[in-house]
């Protein structure tokens, strides 16, 4: 039995769907050179799907773009994750660190892409060094505010239980900060998609951002909207699959509780 | 794990952070000083410095380095400001009516997962690439933090001091300017702080991809003529204005919240 706020959305879409069909077709308010029909995306949707578009089928298109926003998003979270951390739980390093990294965190990642453009050229790798800039920072200011705020009766319990070193690491640290580190995560995983795309748009011989740059010098807006929509549907899908992880990471705590019901 | 607990004192702290950034900049200027890197892939700092204050006054890629971060805070302020007044009212109406939530929330769900470059093909062709495309493109990336903020706003009203309007017959209207407005602002300017970063940001990725003048045009013409010292002093140049524009925000919020007798602008 779907709810009010159910209904209310089904209805909405519908009335989109409605609106979007007449003002492009029967209607004629939206000129197809403007916003295609359902048709035209139709119709771009199955070129792009057997002959191809931007130099390749959709699928490779889609599968570089998500290899490189997976890779990408996996190195600088696990590189973020452990410089934050390592200073979390040295505060000298910490005070090393943090001036350098203050002086570079204003800089938006997207600045970057000329500069990694001329270091690594337009390939794989330059992309990857992109998202690195974007998604390294969220996953180490969270991970290290995650340790920041444990409890400290937490630990000086476990000190004076003579728990060892890495045992107080793997039982107790790391699970009480992991809240705030998926917090990190989901951040940097959101800039792993923009920076992605944006790099892509730039500059790149496959990939979603490709076929929206080719899209965009052909005047064709059937292939925008499939562009668009599958940059979309993946992020979605990339966001899902993180937020199961963590549910099953976090499955003994509180707030995924609050999280699956939200 | 006992150094997690140490109370560093400052002259420590400034010590160490000193001693980091003389390695950040000592392998920086030894990498390119003494060759190992090549001036093309690694320029050395001071280099950059230099090109950053001669792309003050003399024009590069058609304007002066002033010129184009003019450009870009015009096109950077509509952006931000459309954001604003379409973001703005529709979370606090969002937060106020559950009609207008329930019909705006699955159409923000459908579109808030496509990154905001991606708008930049629909924006280019329905705004132009001058001053329209890239403020939808601003827009995009400034918009839901705005939208978002005014709605926690909005629904982390004290339910009491609702009802008690409510039974002294308050209209929506004033309901809306003299409750939920005033209660909502440290959540909205939040919402704003970050809707700043993510519309800078956009700003700087529209810009390389479609515009003919701006901070970031100048990079993408550097980067296509190899001069690797121009494109450090663009990203300089980016960092600092957005740094600016946040320490403005932060002065901002840090009043608002004094004037609505909340302590202190939030980290």
């Amino acid at each position: 039995m779907p709810g009010r706020r159910g209904i209310v959305a089904v209805l909405t879409l519908t009335v989109l769907i409605v609106l979007w069909v007449w003002a492009t077709g029967p209607g004629g308010i939206i000129s197809p050179v403007r916003f295609p029909s359902p048709s035209l995306v139709w119709e771009a949707l199955a070129q792009i799907s057997t002959v191809g578009f931007g130099g390749a089928t959709l699928p490779v298109h889609i599968v570089t773009s998500v290899a490189l926003v997976v890779e990408g998003f996996l190195i600088a979270s696990g590189t973020g994750t452990a410089l934050g951390l390592a200073m979390g739980w040295d505060r000298r390093l910490a005070a090393i660190i943090n001036p350098v990294f203050q002086l570079l965190r204003p800089i938006p990642p997207l600045a970057w892409i000329p500069l990694v453009i001329l270091w690594l050229g337009l390939g794989d790798s330059a992309k990857i060094l992109v998202i690195w800039f974007a998604a390294f920072v969220p996953a180490v200011i969270n991970t290290e505010t995650g340790i920041r705020d444990i409890p400290e009766h937490l630990i000086e319990a476990a000190y004076m239980l003579g728990t060892p070193r890495w045992r107080l690491l793997w039982r107790i640290v790391i699970p009480a900060a992991l809240p705030t580190i998926f917090t990190g995560l989901r951040l940097s995983l959101q800039a792993s998609w923009t920076t992605l795309v944006a790099a892509e748009l730039v500059g790149s011989f496959y990939g979603l951002g490709h076929v929206l740059n080719e899209a965009q010098q052909s005047i064709y807006p059937g292939m925008i909207f499939v562009g668009m929509a599958a940059v979309g549907l993946f992020g979605w899908l990339t966001t899902l699959l993180l937020a199961i992880v963590e549910s099953r990471v976090l499955a003994w705590h509180p707030s995924v509780r609050e999280l699956v019901s939200a | 794990m006992r150094n997690r607990s140490l109370r560093l004192s400052r002259w420590t702290r400034v010590a160490l952070g000193l001693f980091g950034l003389t390695i950040f900049f000592g392998i920086w200027g030894a990498g390119s000083i003494t060759g190992l890197a090549s001036s093309t892939f690694l320029p050395d700092p001071l280099s950059v410095i230099g090109r950053l204050l001669k792309l003050v006054d003399s024009p590069y890629a058609g304007h002066t380095l002033l010129e184009h971060l003019t450009a870009s805070l015009f096109r950077y302020g509509a952006g931000l400001a459309l954001a604003i007044v379409v973001g703005l009212p529709l979370g606090l109406l969002m937060g106020w009516f559950r009609l207008i939530d329930d019909i705006v929330t699955p159409m923000f769900d459908g579109l808030r997962f496509i990154a905001p470059l991606a708008w930049v093909p629909f924006a280019a062709l329905w705004f132009g690439s001058s001053l329209g495309g890239p403020v939808l493109v601003i827009f995009t990336g400034a918009f839901p933090p705005v939208l978002i903020g005014a709605y926690r706003g909005a629904r982390l009203i004290d339910p009491q001091l609702v009802e008690a309007a409510r039974m002294l017959g308050t209209p929506h209207r004033r309901m809306l300017t003299e409750i939920l407005l005033p209660d909502a602002v440290p959540s909205i300017v939040s919402g704003l702080r970050v809707a700043a970063g993510l519309g800078w940001q956009s700003l700087i990725g529209a810009e390389l991809i479609v515009v003919s003048s701006g901070i970031g045009y100048m990079m993408v013409q550097a980067q296509a003529a190899v001069s690797t010292r121009t494109v450090m002093a663009g990203i300089i140049a980016v960092g600092l204005v957005g740094t600016a524009v946040d320490l403005l925000l932060r002065l901002g919020e840090g009043a608002v919240r004094r004037r609505f007798g909340v302590a202190g602008p939030s980290k």
